[in-house]
């Protein structure tokens, strides 16, 4: 297993989170593919950290793990936002969410 | 013997005015308080004259004075102040306690009206202004209380304000003595530019005691104060205000021709003789003989006119004009106590007269007019008697008649008036007329039969006819100090010690005074004794009682004369208004019209289009920055992702 394996699942991964982001249009969906793409710079953290040379301060896993921290907390606060539009709109479609368009 | 009131008379005006502002104060419902604080005013003034008085009795030439510094500008201070002299005395005498009797009337004859406090509110406030007048020591204030004098008689004639007559009536008397006041003001002027001061008396600084400073201008600042005399004392040719001032309550009327108003101006121009008499020559100087003259006009045209009135108010007016020309006369011809003396015993008797008439219009249930009167001696004998006494005392009938002594005294001067013996004779004359109008007066409004007002009529109440007993009573009493023998008031007016002669008791003037009273009051019986609804005169001499009747269209000549030319400026004033005045104004206005279209071009074309165009440049731009903002989050996304790409790309070319 060599660091380009990873690298290229790690953008394989932000391509889809990508994808998703942009094409769904369901509100969550859009979440989740935000997710994905917050998962795959984690992996480039740790790859990055695991590939090179030891012993080495656990610097890449330190920020895997505060950037899945802030995740959790940034999935709770959009689920959030997510019921309260639903809530005040009837919809959680992205489409007809615009009305702060010029 | 000085009391402390000598040095403080400003106390006797300013209880009065004191009394009138408490009055007002109380409010419209205190009818009774305002009665009682107006006639307590006038008690404590009366009282304090007498306290005043006393000390004038003691010493011949008696007179303090009491000056202060009111302002000062410059290194010029302008000083009035207060005096006492015997004059001043004797005025504050008369006026506060006819004053009284007036007040007291007033209390029945305003019984019913309804703004009865308001009344007694002005008619103290007239009496303290008229007060004010007699003690001033500076023409300046003396002018500043004639002039309260002129509103106080501007309410009161104008008393029944809902009536148009009184309203009408009320602004011809302020504005025909305003005429008089201004010549009055000039002269107050030119007076204060000559001798530099204003007082009367200043321990021989005084205008009065320094009159050789004047000059030959003397002559024309006394015309100019005798032109205020003739407004306020109602001497031809200014004298149309005061018979049209009877729209007053009758109280007032009685106040205004007995104790006030007309008095001024007699009283002023015996207060600045000296001015008046500056340069004499034998006892004439070219002043002095305008005031007689004038005098004498008013008098004889004044009783011929009242021969043909018919409201009994209307006569006494009348009477009242014809008496002031003869004090006039007095004054002018060198007789200043013989004026006075009888503006005296003229203030008694003549609100005896005014008080009569009151309360005979009271009975009749307010009918004026005399024709319609008659009978009234069996039904009013208080009034008739009073009357008739009032009557022979204005008439001038010797011997118990205060009016018939000083009226002696008056002929007896002016015969010895060395310029012309004019006036003695048309004095005379002026005598039976006032007997004859006076008779028929009487004939019409007590004897014969009653006619259509008479009817209901009634005796007054006890307090509208004590005054009138006390005045008839005092019109009998003050003869004692007036005959020729004891001319005990003469010598107080004029400084001299009385000395009793009973052989002057009789002279030929009383003689040739009884003579003119007499034919005077036969011709009014033999003319009058069949007196019916319409006048014996008119029947027989209708054009004559047509012209004394209507005034001697004097009130039509000035309606013709001055009023239609002063008509006629403020018409042409409008017209140059409207047209010159108001047109040049419009034209500038235009011109400045004509700018601002200009300068609005230069705004609009030039200003507002750079702006308009900035604006529109930002609108447009924000326009189309706000299209990018479709709202779509996915869009926005999408930008992102392709920023970050461009940015990948950028770095990749880099390396």
């Amino acid at each position: 297993m060599t660091l380009s394996i990873v690298l290229v699942v790690s953008a394989a991964l932000f391509c889809i989170g990508l994808l998703a982001a942009l094409s769904r249009r369901h509100a969550i969906f859009i979440l989740i593919g935000i997710e994905m793409m917050l998962a795959a710079a984690n992996i480039n953290f740790i790859a990055f950290w695991r590939f090179a040379p030891q012993p080495a301060p656990p610097t890449g896993v330190m920020i895997a793990i505060f950037a899945i921290a802030i995740a959790a907390a940034e999935a709770a606060v959009g689920l959030a936002m997510v019921i309260a539009v639903y809530r005040h709109f009837r919809t959680t479609d992205v489409d007809q969410l615009n009305r702060l368009k010029g | 013997m000085n009391l402390w009131i000598t040095n403080n008379v400003w106390l006797i005006p300013a209880t009065p005015i004191v009394a009138a502002l408490l009055i007002l104060g109380f409010g419209k419902r205190a009818r009774l308080v305002a009665a009682v604080v107006a006639a307590l005013g006038q008690v404590v003034a009366l009282t304090m004259s007498i306290f005043a008085f006393l000390p004038t009795l003691h010493a011949h030439g008696f007179r303090v004075v009491e000056n202060f510094t009111w302002f000062s500008f410059g290194d010029q201070a302008q000083r009035i102040g207060f005096v006492l002299d015997p004059l001043a005395a004797a005025m504050l005498l008369m006026i506060t306690f006819v004053g009284l009797c007036i007040f007291v009337f007033s209390v029945g004859y305003m019984g019913e009206d309804k703004n009865f406090s308001r009344f007694f509110a002005y008619l103290s406030f007239f009496s303290g202004a008229m007060l004010g007048v007699v003690v001033a020591n500076s023409l300046l204030l003396l002018f500043v209380f004639w002039e309260l004098v002129g509103l106080a008689s501007y309410l009161l004639i104008g008393f029944w304000i809902e009536r148009p007559s009184a309203a009408t009536a009320a602004k011809k008397a302020f504005v025909t003595t305003r005429i008089g006041d201004m010549g009055f003001f000039l002269g107050i002027l030119w007076l204060y530019h000559k001798s530099g001061t204003l007082l009367f008396y200043d321990g021989g600084r005084g205008c009065l005691e320094n009159v050789a400073v004047l000059g030959a201008t003397a002559t024309f600042i006394a015309l100019l104060i005798f032109c205020g005399a003739v407004g306020k004392s109602g001497q031809f040719p200014l004298h149309v205000w005061l018979p049209d001032a009877m729209e007053g309550p009758t109280p007032v009327s009685a106040l205004i021709h007995a104790a006030t108003m007309v008095a001024a101006g007699v009283f002023l121009v015996a207060r600045v003789y000296p001015i008046f008499s500056v340069g004499a020559i034998n006892g004439i100087t070219p002043s002095l003989t305008v005031v007689v003259w004038i005098g004498v006009v008013t008098g004889l045209m004044a009783a011929l006119i009242a021969v043909a009135q018919c409201d009994i108010k209307r006569i006494l007016a009348y009477s009242t004009v014809s008496q002031l020309g003869l004090m006039m006369v007095s004054l002018g011809v060198g007789g200043v106590a013989a004026g006075i003396m009888h503006l005296l015993a003229h203030g008694f008797f003549k609100a005896l007269l005014f008080l009569g008439a009151g309360s005979a219009i009271h009975g009749l249930h307010h009918e004026q007019d005399i024709r319609k009167m008659g009978g009234l001696r069996k039904l009013m004998p208080i009034t008739f008697a009073t009357y008739a006494i009032g009557m022979m005392a204005l008439s001038g009938v010797p011997f118990v008649f205060s009016g018939g002594w000083t009226k002696e005294e008056i002929l007896q001067t002016t015969s010895h008036w060395p310029a012309s013996r004019a006036p003695y004779y048309l004095l005379m004359f002026g005598v039976v007329l006032t007997a004859l109008y006076m008779t028929r007066q009487i004939i019409y409004v007590f004897f014969g039969n009653r006619r259509a007002a008479s009817e209901q009529a009634h005796e007054s109440p006890g307090v509208m006819t004590l005054p009138l007993i006390v005045l008839a009573a005092c019109a009998i009493a003050l003869s004692i100090v007036l005959t020729p023998a004891w001319p005990w008031l003469e010598d107080y007016l004029t400084g001299h010690a009385a000395k009793f002669d009973a052989s002057l008791l009789i002279q030929l003037t009383l003689l040739v005074s009884l003579v003119l009273v007499g034919i005077g009051v036969v011709l009014g019986v033999w003319m009058y004794r069949r007196a019916g609804e319409t006048d014996p005169l008119q029947t027989k001499q209708p054009a004559l009682f047509r012209f004394l009747e209507n005034k001697m269209w004097i009130d039509e000549i000035y309606d013709r004369t001055v009023i239609a030319f002063s008509a006629l400026i403020a018409r042409l004033s409008d017209w140059l208004d409207r047209n010159v005045w108001d047109g040049l104004v419009r034209g500038i206005g235009a011109i400045g019209q004509l700018l601002a279209a200009l300068t609005t071009d230069a705004d609009e074309g030039v200003i507002n289009a750079g702006v308009d165009e900035t604006t529109d440049g930002a609108r447009g731009f924000g326009r189309v920055m706000s299209r990018l903002h479709s709202g779509q989050i996915q869009i926005y996304l999408g930008a992102l992702a392709l920023g970050m790409l461009a940015l990948l790309l950028f770095y990749a070319w880099l390396a």
